[in-house]
């Protein structure tokens, strides 16, 4: 019997150059570190023989700005932080409701359908710093008794709403590219529809997404800044601060690299993932 | 109302996808302990009539009974019809990000609310039986098809249904895994289990049925023992399949 599948090791699975060296031999990495080394020689001789370039590296290259601001930018950093894990764990739950809310098949349902599709044009459809906005500005505005003021609350309700829409997007993709007749095998069993969902479909479907999930966190992740403008002291606000207080561009720069720090080895997993997905798909299909 | 010792009763059975009637008019009574093969051209509504009478396809017409009970009435819990009927598919369906043994006690233990211990010795017990001890913690995709599909044969068996539903379990085999897999059925005959089956093997519908339908276009054209059925058939469709059959090189 033809039972076990045969590990095939993933250097004989072709990689389809989602790592930067890929498979390169010793000449071709000669090549490539030259070519790298004039490009960027070439592009670096182009800006720092440029007219304005003292004055840009003046007001952008500060080390003694940076020295300055680097530390507060890197406290500050800590509000985006909190904010983007406190809307990723609440999203990861509406965006699923909404989810399979617009999954639910059937006459009866078509209310929640509804509701799920208006929903996800809504906000999907309109720009994250107008919905910061309206609610930053709009709910302590209305004036309600017992609703909070706090823009930190507000901008964090408004991501969340804005980014559930996308991520609904993402699993609602999940669910449907599992095949029906896993459904059909659930039910057959005796399963209800909502048991199929929870131990049959989901687990299939949210592993599917994964990659594409956490894609969106890395927008989210960007998109904290927005909160600055309803007046929470963030890392993009105290850059502002730093820069106005000095007159100089510099804490931008810090800014932009904190940011970095933070996605940049997101993009890295969601890579890693995406290649590990890959080679398990071929050690299926190579049997 | 249905006489004592019937398995399943259908009268009148109707289903048509939008203008395509599949299934024209159905009557078909499988008695406890029988086992009854469908065969017939592909099309010709096997497949169609095992998913209504699980109620995975909602039918247009008819009636269907299992045990005396009817199961097509209104206000009846179909979550509740399909656990006395377990079906096992063409393509196998087992649930990839499970382990055999996950696949095989999901429902015992969500459906009738088994302990997790409870529900895995008597998924143990199965699978030694069908020779797939050792296999319990691999995940479906590092199976054989013929393990594949014993270890969904399984999964159904452990619902302890009352009647078994095949749905072609060995078209999609390798020709050299087939046999595997119809010994099992064998088994499961020769104990007692009723089994309702659609197949393309007319040498293994002979030996197995107790009688054999020949479906055509949408109606049992001619039902009867295997001896009289695939040897001095009545009906010149039926005959003309078999015909077929025969230079096929499958009788």
């Amino acid at each position: 019997m033809s039972g076990v599948a045969p590990t095939t090791p993933p250097e004989l699975l072709g990689s389809r150059g989602s790592r930067l060296l890929g498979r390169m031999r010793p000449s071709g990495v000669l090549v490539a570190v030259l070519s790298t080394f004039v490009f960027f020689g070439v592009l670096g001789y182009l800006i720092v023989t440029s007219p304005g370039w003292p004055r840009v590296q003046q007001s952008f290259f500060s080390p003694e700005h940076f020295a300055t601001a680097f530390p507060d930018i890197v406290v500050a950093l800590w509000k985006n932080i909190q904010l983007f894990i406190l809307a990723e764990v609440l999203i990861l739950v509406l965006a699923l409701g909404l989810a399979v809310m617009r999954s639910l098949p059937g006459p009866v349902f078509f209310p929640l359908r509804l509701m799920s599709v208006a929903y996800i044009d809504l906000f999907r459809g309109v720009p994250s710093i107008l919905v910061v906005y309206l609610f930053g500005f709009g709910i302590p505005g209305l004036r309600l008794p017992g609703v909070t003021n706090d823009p930190f609350v507000l901008g964090l309700i408004a991501l969340v709403l804005v980014w559930s829409s996308y991520v609904a997007e993402v699993y609602r993709a999940g669910i449907e590219a599992v095949h029906p007749s896993q459904e059909a095998a659930a039910r057959s069993l005796g399963l209800s529809r909502l048991q199929g969902l929870r131990y049959v479909v989901l687990p299939q479907a949210v592993r599917r997404v994964i990659p594409p999930l956490l894609n969106d966190f890395i927008g989210l992740q960007k998109d904290t800044a927005l909160v600055s403008f309803i007046g929470v002291i963030e890392v993009f606000r105290r850059t502002q601060i730093e820069a106005g207080g000095s007159f100089n561009f510099t804490p931008y720069l810090a800014c932009g690299l904190v940011f970095l720090v933070l996605t940049i080895p997101m993009a890295r997993f969601v890579d890693w993932l995406a290649a590990r997905d890959r080679r398990r798909q071929l050690a299926g299909l190579a049997r | 109302m249905a006489a004592a010792g019937e398995a399943l009763r259908i009268e009148g059975l109707r289903k048509s996808y939008g203008d395509l009637a599949v299934l024209r008019g159905i009557d078909l009574t499988v008695a406890e302990h029988e086992v009854v093969c469908l065969i017939g051209a592909s099309g010709s509504g096997k497949s169609t009539l095992l998913r209504c009478i699980n109620l995975l396809e909602e039918i247009d017409a008819g009636r269907i009974w299992i045990e005396g009970v009817e199961i097509t009435g209104r206000g009846v819990n179909v979550d509740r019809v399909r656990r006395r009927i377990g079906i096992v598919f063409q393509a196998f369906n087992l649930f990839p990000h499970m382990s055999v043994l996950r696949n095989v006690t999901l429902a015992p233990r969500k459906v009738l609310g088994l302990s997790r211990a409870g529900a895995d010795e008597q998924a143990m017990e199965l699978l030694s039986r069908f020779g797939l001890a050792d296999k319990r913690a691999e995940y479906p995709d590092r199976l054989s098809g013929g393990q594949q599909q014993r270890a969904a044969i399984v999964r159904a068996l452990a619902m302890k249904p009352d009647l078994l539903l095949l749905d072609e379990i060995t078209a999609a085999l390798d020709p050299e895994l087939v046999a595997e897999v119809l010994d099992v059925i064998r088994e499961l005959a020769a104990e007692g289990m009723t089994l309702v089956i659609a197949t393309h093997e007319m040498g293994f519908a002979r030996d197995v049925a107790d009688r054999i339908c020949f479906l055509d276009e949408g109606v049992i054209l001619e039902q009867g023992p295997p001896s009289v059925l695939l040897t001095s058939p009545s009906q010149e469709r039926t005959q003309r399949f078999l015909q077929r059959v025969i230079s096929a090189g499958r009788l």
